[in-house]
């Protein structure tokens, strides 16, 4: 088991506080129109999940075991149906409504 | 200092309800005075509540299961007998009171019956069955009971202090949200499932681990057994289904709590987006349930066909298939809600596709039972009824796949009789064949057959009389959760159903006299070999019931019916030269505490009383903590204690022999 040192650690709480500000300070602020918030929230918050799993979880490319990562794939599946077609069902719904 | 809590929470607006009330207080009384008669107090905290033994945990998981179904069946045949006679605002219930039937009938049978029962069955036997000495994280395991047992307590709590929510068991907003329901019933509703599903979650993520890491030597995946592959895909859906319904709830909560406008239709909120996250769970969780009970029928079926499974690496490549396409499903649930015809043609057409992979596991079951010798034991009988009567309920499903026609029948009778002909017949069938099927490995003596199949017989056919006329009404129009209805022509078909609820009673009086007699019987039909079947896996290897270490050598597995193949080869029952030490979980008060006050906590906020909030809050915080710094959580059994019970257990085979 190999040691990760603290420093590991603090830079993945930086990124983590420094990516949960900003939507914060945008939704504050109302700096955005709404449908570039959103994006803007969507995105800091996918960044923030890679930032979970590199800097906590500790999860890369060499030392990982394949099957580990295999789990992660089969994860990245299931979570792009789910989120997907949400997406897919809510915004069709939402054309329809002529909203 | 109370919130919201008053005087006028007491149920005593109606006799019914007041009656309601006084049977499970009652109840509860009644069962304190019995133990403290019988001075089993500390027995039961010591041996029992405290413990982290994953079959403890699986008994008293089943235990729950089953006082839970009895609760959620008196409010079916309450039901039965209100539409039976609530013709031109007949009957005997107000609508009020109706609606709470049905929404805790649904509730519970779903989260406080079908899943403590399959958890149960899982816990007790798949350890056993991939030969390994308790699941991977004990005392999680423990945690995941104890708050599943207090949201059941929220439910029954709220037959005395409140309301039940009025809300039918998917709870959809807006008619959930705050403005048109603001009393206490759906609060009860939500966080009776937050907190029991955050117990699933955990069970989930335990299986896991369990399966994939605890394994014995040699048993490689495509040698675990059909119940533990399917415990596998079940556990792989609870871990990433549940929280698509604990954010759903999340943020019902919030709406109630906090004036949030998630799903309601002011200020940005969509409330079929509740549908949609309700339904991402609520999907896999029909296979959560009914995967495991495949895989109880896998094992009953071959066993007492003494045959081996027949397409055994089919079966497994279909429960994966099922696993995957359940995510895939679940708009099918609202298509009425108007999605544009590719989206409701997508989702129509996935619902039929998993319908293919089932279909291929009732095939596996009736060629294994193909030239078999089969012994007509109960659970063969279970498994039997449900391959004939789940075969009806698959094809209605196909029917109900194809969006125009879902447009028919949605929310009618027919709906109803479909997921209950899906429901009873896989799902319960299935735990009721496991628990008499493994119900002398967990206690050392066998249930009463002829009970037995008398339960079986009556709730087939009473399955058949409820749900039959159910396919007829919803056909003609009628739909679902009527607390009255004008048209005379429906009444015949709901009073056979009524009858239908009555001789599915007798079914369930047959299970309590089948246990009272076999526990009376017990030393007649004691399992001395821990094999009372001629058993094919692991678990029928080890004592009935297992020492608390399960194998005192863990085995080394070489094909996929060891315990079959050993007996063959006249390897089993065979004494190592030598014992060695063991060490094992020790028993911990940290479950029950934290059931306890999650149980608190959830009753703390659905009234507002915000101090006993945080007050629960605080003690559930330290209890996790002092618990997971606890560096002694183990002891170890000796290799001369482990020898006397390993000689004591050779001593019974010898006399049996």
């Amino acid at each position: 088991m190999e040691r990760h040192g603290l420093a590991t650690y603090l830079i993945g709480f930086v990124l983590a506080v420094v990516l949960t500000a900003i939507p914060f300070w945008l939704v504050a602020t109302h700096a955005l129109p709404p449908q570039r918030l959103l994006l803007v929230i969507g995105i800091a918050a996918v960044l923030q999940v890679l930032v979970h799993l590199r800097f906590f979880l500790h999860l890369n490319f060499t030392t990982t075991p394949k099957e580990n990562l295999l789990a992660l794939v089969f994860t990245a599946l299931l979570i792009f149906i789910m989120v997907g077609g949400s997406f897919w069902i809510m915004f069709d719904l939402h054309q329809r409504m002529m909203s | 200092m109370f919130g919201k809590l008053t005087i006028e929470a007491l149920p005593l607006y109606s006799a019914i309800a007041a009656g309601g009330a006084a049977v499970t207080v009652g109840g509860a009384l009644l069962v304190a005075i019995v133990l403290t008669w019988l001075k089993a107090w500390k027995y039961l905290w010591t041996d029992w509540l405290t413990s982290v033994d994953h079959k403890r945990i699986g008994v008293m998981y089943i235990v729950l299961a089953l006082i839970m179904l009895l609760r959620g069946f008196v409010d079916a045949i309450m039901m039965r007998a209100q539409q039976a006679t609530a013709l031109d605002a007949g009957g005997y219930l107000p609508p009020e009171h109706f609606d709470q039937i049905f929404s805790s009938h649904g509730t519970i049978m779903i989260f406080f019956m079908a899943m403590p029962f399959m958890t149960g069955l899982i816990n007790l036997i798949m350890p056993l069955q991939i030969g390994t000495r308790d699941v991977a994280f004990p005392w999680l395991n423990a945690v995941s009971l104890w708050l599943s047992a207090a949201g059941a307590g929220l439910v029954m709590v709220s037959l005395v202090i409140g309301k039940f929510s009025t809300a039918g068991w998917t709870g959809y907003p807006p008619y959930s949200g705050i403005d048109y329901n603001p009393g206490v019933g759906v609060d009860y509703w939500i966080w009776a499932i937050l907190i029991s599903g955050v117990g699933s979650t955990m069970s989930g993520i335990n299986f896991i681990v369990t399966i994939l890491k605890r394994r014995a030597p040699g048993m490689t995946l495509m040698r675990m057994t059909p119940f533990t592959w399917t415990a596998l895909c079940a556990s792989v859906l609870m871990a990433f289904a549940f929280p698509a319904i604990t954010v759903a709830c999340g943020l019902l909560a919030l709406d109630r709590l906090f004036g949030m406008h998630f799903f309601t239709n002011a200020h940005g909120g969509n409330m079929m987006n509740y549908a949609n996250l309700f339904w991402i769970w609520g999907h896999p969780e029909v296979y959560i349930l009914i995967l495991p009970a495949f895989g109880i029928f896998s094992e009953v079926v071959a066993t007492f066909s003494k045959k081996r499974l027949f397409g055994y690496e089919s079966l497994v490549y279909a429960t994966a298939a099922i696993a995957i396409l359940s995510f895939t499903v679940w708009l099918h649930h609202f298509f009425t809600m108007g999605s544009s015809a590719n989206v409701n043609a997508f989702f129509g057409v996935t619902t039929m596709v998993i319908a293919v992979p089932t279909g291929v596991k009732v095939f596996n079951w009736l060629l294994t039972m193909y030239r078999g010798r089969i012994d007509f034991h109960p659970s063969m009988m279970w498994s039997i009824g449900f391959m004939v009567t789940f075969v009806i309920g698959g094809m209605t499903g196909v029917l109900l796949a194809i969006p125009p026609a879902d447009f028919l029948m949605h929310n009618t009778t027919f709906l109803v009789a479909h997921f209950h002909n899906m429901i009873i017949p896989g799902v319960l069938f299935g735990y009721l064949a496991g628990y008499m099927f493994w119900f002398p490995k967990a206690f050392g003596f066998e249930l009463n057959r002829g009970w037995g199949l008398a339960s079986f017989w009556c709730w087939l056919i009473g399955f058949y009389l409820a749900f039959m006329p159910l396919y007829l009404l919803g056909l003609k129009g009628m739909p679902r959760r009527m607390e009255t209805y004008n048209d005379p022509t429906w009444q015949p078909y709901l009073m056979v159903a009524a009858a239908g609820a009555v001789v599915v009673l007798f079914g369930i009086a047959s299970m309590v006299m089948q246990l009272y007699v076999s526990i009376r019987d017990r030393r007649l039909t004691a399992d001395r070999t821990g094999d009372p079947f001629d058993g094919r896996t692991l678990e029928w290897s080890t004592s009935s019931p297992p020492p608390p270490y399960n194998f005192a050598v863990i085995p080394t597995v070489s094909d996929r019916e060891p315990f079959l193949v050993a007996k063959k080869d006249g390897t089993a029952y065979q004494r190592p030269a030598s014992y060695t030490p063991i060490s094992i979980p020790s028993n911990t008060p940290a479950g029950v505490v934290l059931g306890i006050f999650a149980f608190v906590l959830g009753f703390a906020i659905i009234w507002h009383i915000w101090w006993l909030v945080a007050v629960s809050a605080i003690v559930m915080f330290t209890t996790v903590i002092t618990r997971s710094s606890d560096d002694h959580a183990e002891f170890t059994l000796s290799a001369g204690e482990v020898k006397r019970i390993e000689d004591e257990r050779f001593r019974e085979l010898g006399r049996r022999a």
